[in-house]
């Protein structure tokens, strides 16, 4: 006897196989952090390894709760987002600017890049005693080194975005007669958005690592001030809740700007 | 009157494209002259790399002639002299169906109901009005081609220029297209200057072929074609004396191409 296979029965079970798969791949994900967090537990508690360099996790959520509610930890979340959120405008905005300056005309884009060539391998943060005597040790200095940081990812990928744009698309905006700031708005912004958006991105990451390191060195408050006092007076779990603090926000700034780019690239 | 009737709608004379690198010349266009009547449809047909596109583009004002002139007729002050359609990838990804055909109007600022009027009458001549809102990467091949061709049409040009509009298509779609274009065209009466390198495309579509030499550019021959509109696929796959101009054409072509590769 011939057996009688429905189709549609078939798919359906390898559909499920494949949603078990997907639900196994979330579980994966979450899994790894989660032991890694349960090993140092253990490792910690028993002794395995000094609890003094590396306390359980369970005392650096009770340390992380009780400068929370004494209020310090709001205090120096709230500077670094300040200096970050300032520095980060004072990079992107001008980076943008420069960028599609450089992008859609030639000279300015061969006078320019030299400069942004020469001053992009030196490390903002190499400049970091050179901005203190210009700006002094006030706010001012941090965010402008926050900016300078920020600000050659997004020129150097404004640069790319535009210039890379599809030259069909330039032929297609000449042909219909697009005033140059129809172009500049129709095409060559929304055409450089996408590498532009990439090149923010980066910005962003690069202004996480920058903020640390600078209040570490020239500052009286905020989360890298925080990681550097605690470690100094070897309070290692207030340092890992800076470090930890640190590790939150660059994820939560990278899943905003995916969102931004999915609310300004509809069409990707 | 008829004197009027008799001025070209496009004429191009001792068209001459040379391109120049480094001590090393190429003529692309060697002394074309053409006079297209209006409302004609009239295809070029030659191998790649014969430079039809290049006379095109001058013609689409997207590249300068070395030497010679061309003039398109004006037959009134608000409309623009040529729009183009495209090969793939014509069309804007970052605007929706509804924006790209209406990119034209947008571009020389009509008033929004004029531009809405327009673009919805040819959105629904192309079949597109349910996707108007989409953007192009949800598209088929197929449709962003219609896309292009509303655009071009909606922009209502004195002449239309066409640079392989079909050439990516499969086949089944090409004759589909070619049919609307067909169908749009002898609604609009436009004058349509048409590139292509498919022969079958030339015989469907055109009342005048040219045919195109390579290196030089020249214009080897022009063959009249003098059958009724509406045309359809079936009656020209039909029709006995198509494979005589077919092979009349081919054996033009295929000298050129020999000659090239030596």
């Amino acid at each position: 006897m011939k057996e009688v296979i429905n189709p549609v029965v078939t798919e359906e079970r390898e559909w499920r196989k494949q949603q078990r798969k997907g639900r196994m791949k979330a579980a994966l994900t979450i899994s790894s952090p989660l032991m890694l967090l349960v090993l140092w537990e253990f490792l910690s508690q028993s002794g395995l390894i000094d609890s003094r360099f590396f306390p359980p996790p369970t005392q650096i959520v009770s340390t992380f709760t009780s400068l929370l509610t004494s209020g310090e930890l709001f205090s120096h979340m709230g500077i670094s987002l300040f200096r970050i959120l300032a520095g980060f405008l004072l990079g992107v905005i001008p980076g943008i600017i420069i960028g599609l300056c450089m992008g859609l005309y030639a000279p300015i884009r061969h006078f320019v890049s030299p400069l942004i060539m020469a001053l992009m391998p030196i490390p903002t943060l190499a400049l970091l005693p050179l901005i203190l005597i210009v700006f002094g040790i006030g706010e001012t200095s941090k965010i402008v080194t926050i900016a300078g940081s920020v600000f050659f990812p997004v020129v150097i990928n404004t640069v790319a975005g535009v210039i890379t744009i599809d030259s069909i698309y330039i032929d297609v905006a000449k042909n219909y007669g697009a005033s140059q700031k129809d172009f500049f708005l129709k095409i060559a912004l929304p055409g450089a958005l996408p590498v532009m958006l990439e090149g923010i991105q980066m910005g962003q990451a690069i202004a996480l690592l920058t903020i640390v390191a600078a209040e570490m060195m020239g500052a009286q408050s905020g989360i890298g001030y925080l990681i550097w006092t605690s470690y100094s007076a070897f309070l290692l779990k207030e340092m890992f809740v800076g470090l930890i603090l640190i590790s939150f926000f660059g994820y939560l700034f990278s899943l905003l700007i995916r969102a931004l780019q999915r609310k300004l690239l509809p069409w990707r | 009157m008829t004197n009027l009737e008799r001025t070209p709608k496009i004429r191009i004379q001792d068209l001459t494209k040379v391109f120049y690198k480094k001590q090393d010349s190429m003529t692309a266009l060697d002394n074309i002259s053409i006079d297209i009547a209006d409302g004609e449809f009239v295809c070029i047909v030659g191998p790649s790399g014969c430079g039809k596109t290049t006379l095109l583009r001058i013609l689409a004002g997207l590249e300068n002639q070395s030497a010679g002139t061309f003039s398109i007729a004006k037959s009134s002050e608000e409309r623009p002299l040529q729009s183009m359609v495209f090969q793939e990838r014509g069309i804007l990804p970052w605007l929706t169906v509804e924006e790209n055909v209406a990119f034209g109007l947008n571009m020389r600022h009509l008033p929004a109901s004029i531009v809405k009027e327009r673009t919805h009458y040819f959105l629904n001549k192309v079949g597109l009005s349910k996707f108007a809102r989409m953007y192009p990467k949800e598209l088929s091949g197929g449709m962003k081609q219609r896309v292009s061709i509303a655009r071009a049409f909606a922009n209502d040009p004195e002449i239309l220029l066409m640079d392989e509009p079909f050439g990516a298509l499969d086949e089944q779609n090409k004759y589909i297209l070619q049919e609307e274009l067909l169908s749009i065209w002898s609604e609009t009466k436009k004058t349509v200057l048409f590139i292509t390198h498919s022969i079958d495309e030339a015989l469907f579509l055109s009342d005048r072929i040219l045919l195109m030499s390579s290196q030089p550019g020249k214009i080897l021959k022009e063959i009249k074609m003098d059958l009724p509109h509406p045309r359809k696929v079936i009656d020209i796959r039909s029709n006995p004396s198509m494979a005589e101009k077919f092979l009349d054409i081919w054996s033009h072509l295929q000298e050129e191409v020999q000659e090239s590769r030596k």
